[in-house]
């Protein structure tokens, strides 16, 4: 963690409120990638392996034979890219930071939580908590994400194509949320400054969560995360949420909400 | 935690590597529960008239033979008899409520592990792997199975606190998670002449949906019911004579994901236990839907 508290101190300063975060750089491989096959070798090993990398040079990894096992690929402090061929289990590219990370397949529960920079992109659907209190970087998932998309989000964009489970965006506190299909119950609820996109239907919204005008600002903003992930869908197509700002202090017309 | 793992053949020419497939399946989930586990296999049919009756005692050596001659003494004919560790498998052909009673009275360190035409459930303390090998799980055969791996945190790590808890004939229920009202739910339970082994929640949940199922509801009838009285975090997988039900709680908490391909349907509390399972690579994947009940048997 040589640079991880400078870059976390950084993380949790004050932020612009329609920050632009900068495009995703993938590695482009300059060697022959190197494969970890994880029916021979231990993910312990493999993420010892990525960790001591300390030149931030490109490189691509590949990764086989995942079987779905928990913790792949997490607290990557380099530029470095990961290719997972297959699904991937509880808590893939936790705590990412600066490198990219490719799930050819499903993520179980939590992928790319708590990520402070840096690419991760699921080519398959994501379970529960995807992107869970992540601070920066760009997570697209292809498919759909189930409960708890986002939740405590901190400042990371997810770019769901797909649709998203109940309690999404759950006390959302900054950052984007971008969903193309639908979303499920109590969206944003107690969300804070988060901003939240969906261009299908909304199942309910939850406490303090209210729908909020598409201004040009938004559009634009929406427009570029839509290019970063590939989404051909166009901004108007989108509606947006965010916070009331009615639960932010303890007030007694709103006991029953919180 | 807790680890959950349950595996159904559409394809009747796999149900000789039911215990093969479904031992690597709960293996795998020694990480999310290590103190005990348990299962129910779903095997050979007796006739129709006779039961299969599988018992355990806690003890190494217990005298079987004794239980079979009463049992041949009580109810005029000699029980068919398989011991599989420290269980037992009858089969005779009786009334449930008279075998019961009986083997309760004369035999009370004896317990009652399922009654049914094909249920044969196995439970033990212990890691995962060894409770598998002890009851030799990998030779067994059938249509299908449910199972758990225990990491108790309501009670106490003991054989009748371990899963799969019978809940009527052919029926058992496998449990993730805890419930807050249990106790309540006991204390009423019990007024409707539901009994109770243990303090443990998920016999809770069992016995509620015997109570229902006693009442004429079906399973689904006591499922959507069980929704709006148990109180908790669950995922629950249902054991019944042809196929195998699932059911979350409404937001979630614990949780499944679900596989099909033309040959099974499976479940597992996570993929890792999916992937030992042949073909999973091109099966349909999803995760199971809050408050959602899905069912499958042999006639869908």
């Amino acid at each position: 963690m040589k640079n991880g508290t400078a870059d976390l101190m950084e993380a949790r300063g004050p932020k612009p409120r329609l920050k632009r975060v900068a495009k995703p750089k993938p590695s482009k491989p300059t060697e022959k990638a190197r494969v970890v096959d994880l029916g021979k070798s231990t993910v312990r090993a493999l993420n010892a392996a990525l960790h001591e990398i300390t030149v931030p040079e490109p490189a691509l990894w590949k990764v086989k034979n995942p079987r779905g096992a928990h913790a792949i690929a997490c607290g990557l402090q380099q530029p470095v890219m990961v290719e997972i061929e297959g699904p991937v289990g509880y808590y893939c590219a936790g705590m990412n930071q600066a490198a990219t990370v490719i799930v050819k397949g499903n993520a179980g529960t939590g992928v790319a939580e708590n990520m402070m920079s840096g690419f991760v992109h699921v080519q398959g659907n994501a379970s529960q908590s995807a992107g869970a209190t992540a601070h920066g970087g760009l997570l697209v998932i292809d498919g759909d994400a189930s409960a708890r998309c986002g939740i405590s989000m901190k400042g990371v964009d997810i770019v769901v194509k797909g649709s998203v489970g109940h309690l999404s965006a759950f006390m959302a506190q900054s950052g984007n949320l971008v969903v193309c299909g639908d979303a499920g119950e109590a969206l944003g609820d107690s969300i804070y400054e988060a901003r939240i996109f969906v261009r299908g239907k909304v199942t309910d919204l939850g406490a303090d969560c209210v729908e909020k005008p598409m201004r040009a600002e938004h559009r634009k903003l929406l427009a570029e995360l839509l290019e970063r992930a590939g989404v051909a869908a166009k901004p108007e197509e989108f509606r947006r949420y965010g916070s009331a700002r009615k639960l932010y202090n303890f007030h007694i017309d709103h006991a029953g909400e919180y | 935690m807790c680890g959950i793992a349950g595996l159904f053949f559409k394809n009747k020419s796999l149900e000789p590597f039911l215990g093969k497939l479904f031992s690597e399946m709960l293996d795998c989930m020694s990480s999310r529960g290590a103190d005990s586990a348990g299962f129910a296999v779903y095997g050979s049919t007796v006739s129709a008239g006779n039961l299969k009756v599988t018992l355990q005692h806690p003890g190494p050596e217990f005298p079987w033979r004794q239980l079979s001659a009463a049992l041949q003494k009580q109810f005029k004919q000699k029980p068919k008899v398989e011991t599989v560790s420290n269980h037992a498998i009858f089969t005779l052909r009786g009334e449930e409520a008279a075998v019961q009673r009986f083997i309760r009275a004369q035999f009370p360190a004896v317990n009652i592990m399922s009654v049914g035409r094909r249920i044969e459930i196995m439970k033990e303390t212990g890691l995962p792997c060894t409770v598998l090998e002890r009851f030799g799980v990998r030779e067994m055969r059938g249509s299908h199975a449910i199972g758990h791996t225990r990491m108790a945190t309501e009670s106490a790590v003991t054989t009748a606190g371990s899963h799969p808890f019978s809940t009527g004939q052919d029926l058992c229920l496998v449990h993730n998670g805890s419930l807050s009202n249990h106790n309540t739910l006991r204390r009423n339970l019990r007024r409707e002449g539901i009994e109770f082994q243990t303090e443990n929640d998920s016999e809770v949940a069992a016995g509620y949906l015997t109570w229902r199922l006693r009442e004429g509801d079906t399973l689904d009838q006591a499922l959507e019911k069980a929704l709006k009285d148990l109180d908790g975090f669950y995922t629950f997988t249902i054991g019944t004579r042809d196929g195998f039900a699932v059911l979350r709680d409404p937001i979630a908490c614990k949780p499944a994901v679900m596989a099909e391909t033309a040959d099974y349907v499976a479940m597992a509390s996570e993929y890792r236990s999916l992937a030992v399972l042949p073909g999973i690579e091109k099966a349909r994947i999803w995760e199971p839907e809050p408050a959602k009940i899905y069912t499958w048997n042999a006639k869908n």
